[in-house]
């Protein structure tokens, strides 16, 4: 046994027994005790690692392996080790690099919307203590509790011509309403359902973060000078930047993994949609309508890959403000 | 953890600053942002809310128009309808989504409260190797991982079964996180070294000492967990095939594309749109009702 972590400054006696062993003996010298107890430790985190073996690293790895290999008809029906062939063919397959793209300009799009949203309405929000301004909080909130598929089906049907208020409401200033579920305009559609659905969370947690700054710091501020813009800028989102990054990579993964929305909203949007438009979407078709799990392995992990050195990139560059060193 | 008590200090410190007229007139322009926002976020709701109320063909031609309700208020019928079509199926479904949402979401919640706990108070080895494996953890996107699961769920038999949505939900790296982040500020580690002296065992620290402190996290990683399930989508759509099993969501989702695909009798607009109305309600309430519990464990996440 080495003892190679830092954390393992008490523990370090000799552990042969199993879980089993830890409670029974309790008459050993104090040291013993000490590392007998360190135990419990694992047995707390025992069931925890069950699922997460099972359910986080079994899969992975096997979809790993599975991109490595290939099984069908020509293979007859033997998964057969092919290298990195599935993903010279990911990464030269136009449809895997255009569904990438698109993810990418909605990170590009949607992300800086819905955090500057959010921040905005928090910084407001964080001023005001009024009846009304706590009404609104939970108001902007709720859709965060409503399942991203009915909200996709919700704004299916507002941006309906048959169904939706938008011919209503373009009409009264005598203008004819665009048609949203077009493929010019499914982009901006996509980009406000995933910010209707999301501003409210990410707002909660940054105003929550707002909260608990020290307001002697902003009676300093005004001592200095500063008026309220500048003690927002300046102090305010500063001082919550840990939470604005966390919040980021919540945005950043979870854009990046688009799948329910553009799904949901493929049948409503005839032809603007092809069943290829995000990774997932391809991954799924490949797997559920064409049999193709060792490809559709090949694309998900290839996306994971990217979702991971991302996020991961995104996380040092600002290392600084998130505190995590 | 800032709940409502601490609105305070930001409303006298408008008060006290100078220049009156700029106060007022700030204050005015901000309310109107906010009701501004507010209406955006509620009016397709009420989309929702108004449309249940009518009968197919009022959603498409009503004396209301989109928002408003029509003359004929048909919300009684279009609830019979979801009891009788294809057998009152929703029902069903919207029963499987509360299985679904609590089994993963007080599953997942006692597996990150027991786990966070342990990484938290315990220094066992291998600790922060284990830390870091589950930080990294939280950037792996869960959608990598459903397509291997479904291989994996077939090939053990578990396809097409409850199980096949409940095990994978039990996986919440982040509720670990937090639980352990949170553990960490609430729980002195004095205060179980005390407990310890008096000959209290560790199951009985956790149970009597841990838990009562822990109750704000637990509140949150359960909300996270049990909104997540019950969110769920891609994992229930890719490893269930009856009908029967559907949740909610996957299940209004196909009468949706059936509505668009087929003629007239199976176009129940009224029906999804009530349905979806009917499916808001419950986790709606609950948040309403539980405001005081995550409002400030939200912010659990930004706490070093």
């Amino acid at each position: 046994m080495t003892t190679s972590s830092a954390a393992v400054d008490r523990g370090a006696g000799p552990v042969t027994t199993g879980e089993r062993g830890t409670s029974s003996r309790r008459t050993a010298s104090t040291s013993t005790i000490d590392s007998k107890r360190q135990w419990w430790g694992w047995l707390f985190v025992a069931p925890f690692t069950v699922v997460f073996l099972l359910f986080l690293i079994i899969p992975l790895g096997y979809a790993f392996w599975m991109s490595l290999h290939n099984k069908g008809l020509a293979t007859g029906g033997e998964s057969v080790f092919v290298g990195l062939d599935n993903y010279v063919r990911a990464f030269t397959d136009p449809v895997f690099l255009e569904g990438l793209l698109r993810v990418a300009k909605f990170v590009v799009v949607m992300v800086p919307i819905q955090i500057g949203l959010a921040l905005l309405c928090a910084l407001v929000l964080d001023t005001l203590a009024t009846r009304l301004s706590k009404a609104s909080r939970l108001l902007i909130f709720v859709p965060y509790a409503v399942p991203a598929v009915i909200g996709a089906l919700m704004w299916g049907f507002l941006y309906s011509p048959r169904f939706g208020p938008a011919t209503d409401v373009f009409g009264l200033f005598g203008m004819t309403a665009p048609n949203f579920l077009s493929s010019s305009m499914i982009f901006a559609s996509l980009v406000n359902i995933v910010t209707w659905q999301w501003v409210g969370y990410y707002m909660i947690i940054i105003y929550a973060a707002l909260r608990t700054i020290d307001p002697s710091i902003y009676e300093a501020a005004r001592i200095d000078g500063a008026n309220g813009l500048q003690t927002a800028v300046r102090i305010k989102v500063p001082m919550v930047s840990s939470s604005m990054v966390m919040v980021v990579v919540f945005s950043l993964i979870g854009t990046l993994q688009f799948f329910t929305e553009p799904t949901v909203l493929r049948s409503v949007a005839q032809g603007a949609i092809p069943p290829d438009y995000t990774p997932n979407m391809y991954a799924y078709s490949l797997a559920f309508s064409y049999s193709q799990f060792n490809y559709a392995s090949t694309i998900a992990f290839a996306l994971g890959i990217f979702v991971f050195i991302g996020s991961y990139i995104f996380l040092y560059l600002t290392r600084k403000q998130s505190g995590l060193k | 953890m800032t709940t409502d008590t601490s609105t305070s200090p930001a409303p006298t410190q408008r008060e006290r600053r100078p220049g009156r007229g700029a106060k007022g007139g700030r204050r005015i322009g901000s309310h109107a942002f906010l009701v501004l926002m507010a209406l955006y976020f509620v009016v397709p709701l009420w989309f929702l809310v108004v449309g249940s109320t009518k009968t197919n063909s009022g959603l498409f031609v009503g004396s209301g128009g989109a928002l408003w309700f029509n003359d004929d208020f048909s919300l009684v019928d279009n609830i019979r309808g979801l009891f009788e079509h294809q057998g009152g199926i929703y029902w069903i479904w919207l029963r499987n989504s509360f299985i679904y949402a609590l089994a993963g979401g007080i599953g997942a919640t006692v597996l990150a409260i027991l786990a966070g706990y342990g990484l938290a108070k315990y220094h066992f080895k291998g600790r922060t190797a284990y830390f870091t494996v589950l930080l990294g953890s939280v950037m792996v996107p869960l959608t990598a991982l459903t397509i291997p699961t479904f291989v994996l769920l077939s090939d053990i038999g578990l396809i097409n079964t409850m199980w096949a949505v409940i095990l994978p939900s039990l996986l919440s790296p982040i509720g670990v996180y937090l639980v352990r982040v949170y553990s960490q500020e609430a729980i002195p580690s004095e205060m179980l070294d005390a407990g310890r002296v008096d000959g209290a065992g560790e199951v009985r620290l956790f149970v009597q000492v841990a838990l009562p402190l822990l109750r704000p996290a637990i509140v949150t990683v359960l909300l996270l967990t049990t909104v997540f399930s019950w969110n769920n989508f891609f994992l229930p759509l890719a490893v269930l095939r009856d009908t029967d099993l559907l949740p909610v969501t996957v299940g209004l989702n196909q009468w949706q594309a059936l509505s668009n695909a087929g003629a007239g009798g199976e176009q129940v607009w009224n029906l999804i749109v009530t349905g979806a109305f009917v499916s808001i309600i419950p986790l709606i309430a609950a948040f309403l009702g539980l405001q005081k519990y995550w409002q400030g464990g939200l912010s659990l996440g930004s706490i070093k």
